[in-house]
């Protein structure tokens, strides 16, 4: 199987870390990643907030770089979402024949990291081994959008040494909707201290999810806050070993 | 407060854009604290009375495939009402916009015989309806006063306010504020408030009984809206909770209902479905308390005329829309409300709009014209839980996101400039189409960003990401981006 990695534009320039650990995780599994060097960005900032024609482009080198593959797993559920649900509406609306069907044939290739460990690859307990109380939060795309259930915490409960803890409220958006924090500054910033409220409550040293950009803004939050909880992609838990903790 | 309407009527005059008004409203936090028990109290209730019908996923779809199919032949339901409602005595009025609307009711009210002072004067029951064309407004103008019936509307009336929840209107007030409002301003509209009147809920509600039980005996004329109207058989519906619709449905000589005309249903039968999800999902029950139902006029019971008036007021054009056009399978439940992030905090004021929350941020906007309503769609994180909650199955998120683009082409062929924005686009695009360019870019931003760092988070951030910078802190972009550790460390091995 030909696997290639979307790291997307955002954990490529902000958060490489998460990368590196898709990597050595599927490679640790017996797995070969490819990571193809033309690839970019889903298009997700341009299409939710309005700028659909300025989408085109990135719909259309998503295609390209991606297109030869098998699997395609990115370690972002708003930018699978993204993939899945909403360039087949750019491909509609703007797309030719050709691209309609080059983006109906990859989209059911694109997977969400932990769907591709759990229903891919048929595997839960990766080995992984990480000696923190861990709480985890169902990112509004997660947990909505690609509807990833119970899979996060199958794996985190396989992990050793880990001690996962419930948030409360845990259905609740952060407040983050990527320029919805910017443009709406206020009220993103009225969820996300409640959000902070309720990670901080658990006693959690580690806030884990499968978006790192949502976690960017609850982690601006706590640091802001001089809270000492960590946030983690969950790839970065499950990479972790005994021999190489994180 | 109340009093000034837009456009179509749908947004109120004057109206700050939704982030400015949700300022104001933040800083509110008793406002905050009602809003959150509310919403919290209500969505466990539909929570939990949802979850006990193993068919609640079917009947959501039945609901959703009967409202397409409507709206999809909505001239060929709306004939054969007008047809059903005539043969059964009643008499159907067509209104294109809210001035129509208003004046069709008023000439209404004034050709109802009796004196004066009996024919000024109308009775309401709750409706979104009227309040979307300022019904109530363009009868004081004419001298006629219109009463709100329902406790909470009764509330809003006597603040001289405006609603705040679909559903629940004076979600935003406390058990205090309406013990003060109604000792204070009954008597200017009736029957004033008992001596001693306490904030007990049960007080509250006696008060309110006095007050209005003298206003369903007098009143000549009542107005209501309606929830469903079914083509067949002409029958008109109405779900309350209080009875208060019950008495204005029965005791007045004339009856006029106001009605958008995506609510009519093709045939009597489909009522089963929408009888169950509504109450369910908005108050969280498993029966309306008083569901009423009458089908024209009949001689010897209840009112001796009635009047149905089909409103459009911009429906016709929201039908065109293939996206939008599912805002139009709205039940009015509120559930979407309940569950919203964004309204929890800000509550319904911040919309500017008689229609709140997620389904006023889509269905306002086609009502008016996006550009009468730009900051609306952008007044969502996109979280869905709106979507999930929804009875008839509106994807509120996917109407978002295109009416989001509506108003982005809309700024872009008003102005001959292009906004700072619509440059960021398209110098985001720039860089996004070329690997190349973005290894440049990440490295400019590590650069910038270890600058502007202190152990590793940036704080304060000028220009437009200062209101993201203030109660929060930004990683500084790593020294190495992901491209380039791959590079370094993989290409070798990779060949
Ligand atoms: S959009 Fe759906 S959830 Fe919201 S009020 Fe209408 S029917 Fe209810």
């Amino acid at each position: 199987m030909r696997i290639a990695l979307f790291i997307t534009c955002f954990n490529d320039t902000l958060f490489p870390d998460t990368g590196k650990a898709v990597v050595h995780l599927l490679e640790r599994l017996g797995h070969t990643v490819e990571f193809p060097p033309s690839q970019t960005c889903c298009g997700q900032m341009h299409f939710n907030t309005g700028y659909r024609p300025e989408a085109m482009p990135l719909v259309a080198g998503f295609v390209r770089t991606f297109g030869g593959y098998d699997a395609v797993v990115t370690p972002s559920a708003s930018c699978a979402g993204m993939v899945r649900d909403s360039h087949p509406v750019l491909a509609d609306q703007y797309g030719d024949d050709q691209l309609r069907r080059e983006v109906g044939e990859l989209v059911p290739k694109v997977h969400e990291f932990t769907e591709f460990l759990t229903d891919v690859l048929g595997v839960t307990d990766v080995g992984a081994a990480f000696p923190h109380r861990v709480a985890y939060h169902p990112t509004c795309h997660s947990l909505r959008g690609l509807r990833l259930g119970d899979r996060p915490e199958r794996l985190l409960r396989a992990v050793r040494g880990l001690e996962l803890v419930d948030l409360e409220r845990p259905d609740s958006c952060c407040g983050f909707g990527g320029t919805f924090a910017v443009k709406n500054a206020d009220t993103s910033a009225a969820m996300l201290a409640d959000k902070t409220g309720e990670v901080t409550s658990t006693g959690a040293d580690v806030l884990c999810a499968a978006d790192n950009s949502c976690l960017m803004h609850i982690g601006g939050g706590l640091s802001r806050q001089g809270s000492a909880v960590r946030t983690m992609h969950l790839a970065e838990i499950l990479a972790s070993t005994e021999g190489d903790p994180r | 407060m109340s009093g000034t309407m837009d456009g179509r009527g749908v947004v109120f005059l004057g109206s700050p854009a939704f982030p400015d008004a949700a300022r104001t409203a933040l800083a509110d936090t008793r406002l905050r604290t009602n809003l959150r028990r509310a919403t919290t109290t209500i969505r466990d209730k539909r929570l939990q009375v949802t979850g006990e019908l193993d068919d609640w996923e079917d009947l959501r779809a039945a609901g959703e495939a009967v409202k397409r199919r409507t709206l999809r032949h909505l001239d060929v339901h709306l004939l054969r009402l007008e047809e059903s409602v005539t043969r059964a005595g009643g008499v159907v009025h067509w209104a294109a916009d809210a001035a129509e609307a208003n004046r069709i009711v008023t000439e209404l009210v004034r050709a109802t015989g009796g004196r004066d002072d009996e024919t000024r004067e109308v009775v309401k029951i709750k409706s979104m309806a009227t309040q979307e064309i300022g019904l109530n407004e363009a009868l004081a103008e004419a001298g006629i006063a219109a009463y709100e019936t329902d406790l909470a509307e009764l509330i809003v009336q006597l603040a001289d306010d405006r609603p705040s929840h679909i559903l629940v209107p004076a979600i935003h007030l406390g058990r205090a504020e309406i013990r003060d409002l109604f000792a204070t301003e009954m008597a200017r509209w009736g029957r004033p408030a008992p001596e001693g009147l306490t904030d007990d809920p049960a007080a509250l509600a006696e008060a309110a009984r006095l007050h209005l039980r003298e206003k369903f005996l007098r009143a000549k004329v009542a107005v209501s809206g309606a929830n469903f109207a079914c083509a067949d058989t002409g029958t008109v519906a109405v779900v309350e909770s209080e009875g208060n619709g019950r008495m204005c449905l029965t005791l007045p000589e004339t009856l006029i209902t106001v009605m958008g005309i995506e609510k009519v249903l093709p045939s009597w039968r489909d009522l089963e479905v929408f009888l169950q999800l509504l109450p369910r999902s908005s108050t969280g029950e498993r029966m309306n308390p008083y569901t009423s139902m009458w089908t024209g006029v009949t001689p010897g019971d209840g009112p001796r005329a009635f009047h149905l008036v089909l409103l459009d007021n911009g429906r016709s054009d929201t039908l065109a829309d293939t996206v939008g056009r599912q805002a139009l399978n709205c039940i009015r439940c509120s559930a979407c409300l309940n569950v919203c992030p964004v309204y929890e905090r800000t509550g319904g004021h911040a919309y500017g709009s008689v229609y709140p929350g997620p389904i006023g941020a889509v269905l306002t906007p086609q009502l008016v014209g996006v550009e009468h309503a730009a900051s609306l769609p952008f007044a969502s994180t996109l979280c869905g839980a709106c979507y999930d909650a929804c009875p008839v199955k509106i994807n509120i998120p996917e109407v978002l996101t295109h009416l989001r683009a509506e108003v982005v082409e809309a700024k872009r062929a008003g102005r001959r400039l292009p906004s700072p924005e619509a440059l960021a686009m398209k110098a985001a695009t720039a860089v996004l189409v070329s690997p190349a360019r973005l290894g440049y870019a990440q490295r400019a931003a590590a650069l910038g960003g270890r600058a502007l760092a202190r152990r590793g988070r940036i704080g304060r951030l000028p220009g437009p990401f200062r209101g993201w910078s203030d109660s929060r802190d930004t990683p500084a972009p790593p020294t190495e981006s992901f491209r380039t550790w791959w590079r370094k460390n993989r290409e070798g091995e990779q060949g």
